[in-house]
């Protein structure tokens, strides 16, 4: 499958984002500049870590802007998996693909560490593969971190199932001490209503090589690779009974996409 | 109009500036005063120190490019080279901490790409005065928060440094920071203006009135006046230094640059001279041409300001619009400012009409050199006399001395020796997926991604060992940094260095500069290891109180395989422990522990043997590289009790039980079993392997010339450590690792409270 890495001027982990999903996961992976208007026929999009434009009004408020963006949601609505680490995540909220907005950490310092995170819907292409309630440890390291919505909206987004990652400590015990920014229901990912856009502040990239101190973050990797193997098996089910391929490749795509649920 | 006072205010001695109408033969205009200030300031010019720095080492095969280039190289094989510099930024840090510290990042990390490297590590060295007092803690969160905020943004990880607190730096805190970037060996690009009629670029940020004099103001000591002189401190932004880097790294994929600088110190000024001054060229600019953020500005403000994120470009004829692309993509202003002439002048013109013309030569080549007066500082005779009978009494800070555990937990809460994690947290040091040794596991590590290997580097210094023996001292220092990165698994392959130092007109600082730079000579010499760059910091002086002299010493070592890269901590119980080197003799002279529990500055530093040094270094490495070690850690500040109780924390638990051979260093016996515990001898390391290597191991350590012996083994959740058969301390190491872990973290929350 081909990722699509979205390149902002300020974007600093699109290489690592590249660097996983070609070296460790053995998957095609191109870089898509933010003034581009389309995504190279990207079957993932993923909004890398970073500054976007420097960040200095808000975090990802000047990238929603940038010209790839239509591109970026036009895929989302079509049923297409995106996914947005660290900055991307607060790009996709600036952009209001996932709803809610980030604060400045609890503390009002940067942080960078592992931290623990429990997996609660396993019902979205970025976290297929891990078991419900299954811990993951991988890295974070932001400033603006900590996740907000109001009480309305953070009912709607439980009531969806929309929240995906948790911090927890060890155990998977939700535990204040154990937020490391102060989000809401210590909420670290999300996902949106059709659960095809995944929002998340670790960074898995950094988690997916043993040399690296852990392998936790390739979960979200797998999960997407596994979502997109399966869909090209019904594509090519479908194209042996006779339908034209192209046509079913994309529509088994969103098909098991949306069909994960 | 060029009066005394006008001369003052620019830095310059009467005698200087006779030597300049000399070469001029006319008097200069301001903007040529201006033009010559700078270069001929300490910090350009290296005036004071240029005659010391030319005995270092600074060749060896595998140095690529050493001294005199924007950074130092070296070869690490598959055609690659680690291109790496250290620089400090410590009185624009006192004056403005975020901002001082954060473009201190911002112009080690240009050094680097200038060099047509990419920036893959930051390291850096800080000192400040007591944690204790406010001032620190106010000093201290804006540095870290300026280099946190300018490495991060940029994403590249500080993955190691080291920070001592001393009140010695309390009016003068250094902040030294090191950057390393990897190039291809065949492609390094130098800072050389070469080619008549090739046109001169201007590209990055807008041309402001920040900065002006900022080389001046390193080259002048600190007074109560000092806070009035911020608006020389420059502002930083690191996104539009992120665009710069990439697109400068995209245009040195053509071949149409002929060279590259940074605008750092003394800005245009510098960059123009200094590219031309390499080449043999002269180069004529107009300042008019140059981006400003402000209007009115004048061409002596133009040439000296040191505004941030700019470079200055030499491009071939005829190339320029395939550069001016790349710069338009990025949406950076990429200007033709000026071309490379024949003459060897440094021309500024301002709309067509010449506002100043000089030599280069003479900005350069010709700038003063002085062989400064030296005299050994009296302050000598006194601190050298240690007397241990004394100590029970001299200044003891209210400990009961036979107490070791309660002493182990002193020291261990010692912010100097205390866990770094409040800082490194705060800056990212995993972005670019390489570290593979963390901050705060000893030296930090980064593989280097499509090919086997991993770069290791350390930054040490000891300030009080230098103040004690400046030669000693910064031997040692080199012998830690190198002894670091072996602990790693890397064979050390080059240095930089960062000289801080007092007022180089003081004969007695002078001399305790001299002194320094024969020791890293010596020590360099010895380990193998080039220098191939750094800086120099003098007038590190407040009021006339100047801090210990303080070489920072940044070594690289190159690691063969980077799965086998080794931390401190110990990995399985049961494993044993080695002490590796000889055993110690308690030297105590200028250690932590006299200073922490005592209160005492004294002694002198640990004895250092060069060779057995080198033994103890190559055999780590060849411990690292056969697989036969779990973990390495050297044994330097609080020695012994300290490398340690450091080798169990962060384990999840696994503490340790070792024996330890007494030593005789006074009548008293806790004064012998403190020596022993906290004593530091250098050339020493602790190891952990699995049991049954033990032949192994010993057999390679005789062959290799090291003593080597079992001294405990791993497991259990306390650390006991006997000395001469009586156990000293014994305590859980949750304890311990909490006092660790938290001492600086309470600082702050005390604050809060």
């Amino acid at each position: 499958m081909r990722f699509g890495i979205v390149v902002f001027p300020g974007s600093n982990c699109d290489e690592d984002a590249f660097h996983a999903a070609r070296d460790v996961f053995g998957q095609d992976a191109e870089y898509v500049w933010h003034k581009d208007t389309d995504l190279k026929g990207a079957d993932v999009v993923i909004l890398p870590g970073g500054f976007a434009h420097g960040d200095y009004l808000r975090t990802g408020a000047m990238a929603r802007f940038s010209p790839i963006m239509p591109a970026v949601r036009a895929f989302a609505d079509r049923g297409g998996p995106v996914l947005g680490i660290c900055n991307g995540f607060q790009i996709l909220l600036e952009s209001g693909l996932l709803p809610g907005a980030m604060l400045r950490n609890r503390g009002l310092k940067y942080r960078c560490e592992h931290v623990h995170v429990r997996v609660e819907q396993t019902d979205t292409p970025f976290t297929a593969a891990a078991k419900p309630g299954q811990v993951l440890q991988i890295p974070i390291g932001h400033g603006e971190g900590n996740y907000f919505a109001p009480p309305e909206m953070l009912e709607a987004i439980e009531n969806n199932r929309q929240v995906i990652l948790r911090y927890t400590d060890s155990g998977g015990h939700l535990d204040d001490g154990w937020n490391p920014n102060g989000s809401v229901h210590a909420i670290a990912g999300l996902c949106n209503e059709r659960r095809n856009v995944v929002g998340m502040m670790p960074h898995p990239e950094r988690a997916c090589e043993a040399l690296l101190g852990g392998v936790d973050g390739r979960a979200i990797f797998e999960s997407v690779v596994g979502v997109f193997r399966s869909a090209e098996r019904v594509a090519l089910q479908a194209t042996a009974v006779g339908a034209g391929r192209s046509a079913s490749v994309s529509g088994a795509r969103s098909a098991s996409v949306s069909g994960e649920r | 109009m060029i009066d005394p006072q006008l001369l003052e205010r620019h830095g310059l001695k009467p005698d200087e500036y006779e030597r300049i109408v000399a070469f001029m033969g006319r008097e200069p205009n301001l903007t040529e005063l201006g033009i010559f200030s700078v270069m001929w300031s300490e910090h350009c010019s290296y005036k004071s120190s240029r005659v010391h720095l030319r005995t270092l080492p600074t060749e060896g095969p595998q140095v690529l490019q050493g001294p005199g280039e924007n950074a130092g190289a070296i070869d690490i094989g598959d055609g690659l080279a680690a291109v790496f510099k250290i620089e400090s930024h410590n009185h624009p840090s006192f004056i403005e901490p975020y901002q001082g510290a954060a473009t201190g990042v911002g112009g080690i990390i240009r050094d680097i790409f200038t060099m047509g490297a990419r920036p893959i590590a930051l390291l850096n060295s800080l000192r400040f005065g007591s944690l204790e007092t406010p001032a620190t803690r106010r000093l201290l969160e804006g540095v870290v928060a300026g280099i946190a905020g300018y490495g991060n943004s940029i994403g590249i990880p500080t993955v190691g440094g080291e920070i001592v607190f001393e009140p010695s730096y309390a009016g003068n805190p250094l902040v030294n920071v090191f950057c390393l970037g990897i190039a291809k060996a065949s492609d390094i690009i130098k800072g050389v203006a070469s080619g008549t009629g090739n046109a001169v670029y201007y590209v990055g940020a807008k041309t402001g009135r920040d900065g002006i004099h900022g080389a001046t103001m390193a080259s002048a000591e600190f007074d109560e006046k000092s806070a009035e002189k911020r608006p020389a401190v420059q502002v930083g932004d690191p996104f539009m230094e992120k665009l710069l880097l990439e697109a400068c790294l995209e245009v040195m994929q053509t071949d149409a640059l002929v060279g590259i600088q940074d605008m750092g110190a003394a800005g245009l000024t510098c960059s123009t001279t200094e590219m031309g001054s390499r080449g043999g060229a002269g180069v004529e600019i107009d300042v008019s041409l140059v981006p400003q953020r402000e209007s009115g500005m004048t061409p002596y403000e133009i040439m000296l300001s040191e505004s941030q994120e700019r470079m200055l470009l030499v491009v071939k004829r005829g190339r320029e619009a395939e550069v001016e692309r790349i710069f338009d993509k990025w949406e950076l202003h990429a200007v033709h400012i000026g071309e490379v002439t024949t003459d060897g002048m440094l021309r500024v013109k301002e709309r067509g009409s010449v506002v100043a013309e000089i030599p280069n030569r003479a900005l350069t080549d010709e700038a003063p050199v002085y062989q400064r007066p030296m005299e050994a500082p009296t302050y000598l005779r006194d601190v050298e006399r240690l007397d241990l009978e004394a100590l029970g009494s001299e200044g003891a800070r209210g400990f009961q001395p036979g107490d070791h555990t309660a002493t182990l937990l002193a020291l261990l809460g010692s912010p100097t020796i205390a866990s770094k994690k409040w800082i490194y947290r705060q800056y990212d040091h995993m972005v670019r997926t390489n570290t593979i040794n963390m901050p705060g596991y000893g030296a930090g590590v980064v593989r280097i991604k499509g090919t086997d290997r991993a770069l290791a580097m350390s930054l040490d210094g000891n300030g009080r060992y230098c103040y004690l023996d400046p030669y000693r001292g910064a031997m040692l220092a080199v012998a830690e940094a190198a002894r670091n990165v072996a602990c790693a698994g890397a064979a050390p392959l080059g240095a930089t260095n960062c000289l801080n130092f007092g007022n180089p007109e003081r004969p007695a600082i002078m001399w305790q500069f001299a002194r320094a730079v024969e020791g890293i000579g010596a020590a360099c010499r010895a380990l193998d290891v080039p220098i191939t760059g750094g800086n120099v910091s003098l007038y590190n002086e407040t009021d006339g109180n100047a801090i210990y002299p303080t070489p920072t010493i940044g070594v690289v070592g190159l690691l063969e395989h980077a799965d086998r890269v080794v931390s401190r901590q110990f990995k399985e119980s049961g494993d044993l422990i080695l002490l590796l080197g000889a055993p110690g003799t308690g030297e105590l002279g200028g250690s932590e522990y006299l200073n922490r529990l005592h209160g005492v500055v004294r002694g002198v530093p640990p004895a250092l043997d060069l060779a057995a040094e080198r033994a103890l270094q190559q055999l780590l490495v060849t411990l690292a590289a056969q697989r036969l070690v779990r973990s390495a850690h050297d044994c330097s500040d609080g020695g012994i009790g300290v490398a340690i109780a450091e080798c169990c924390f962060d384990t999840g638990g696994t503490g340790a039980e070792l024996s330890l051979d007494a030593v005789n260093v006074a009548r008293d016996p806790q004064v012998n079993v403190a020596a022993a515990l906290f004593g530091e001898s250098a050339s020493r390391a602790i190891v952990s392997i699995a049991a049954d290597a033990v032949t192994e191991v010993l057999e390679r350590a005789a062959a290799g010339g090291v003593p080597a012996r079992v001294i405990g083994e791993t497991g259990g959740n306390r650390l006991r450590i006997s000395v001469g058969g009586a156990v000293a301390i014994d305590e859980s190491l949750d304890a311990a690792e909490r006092v660790w872990s938290t001492a600086i973290d309470q600082y702050f929350a005390k604050r809060v409270a």
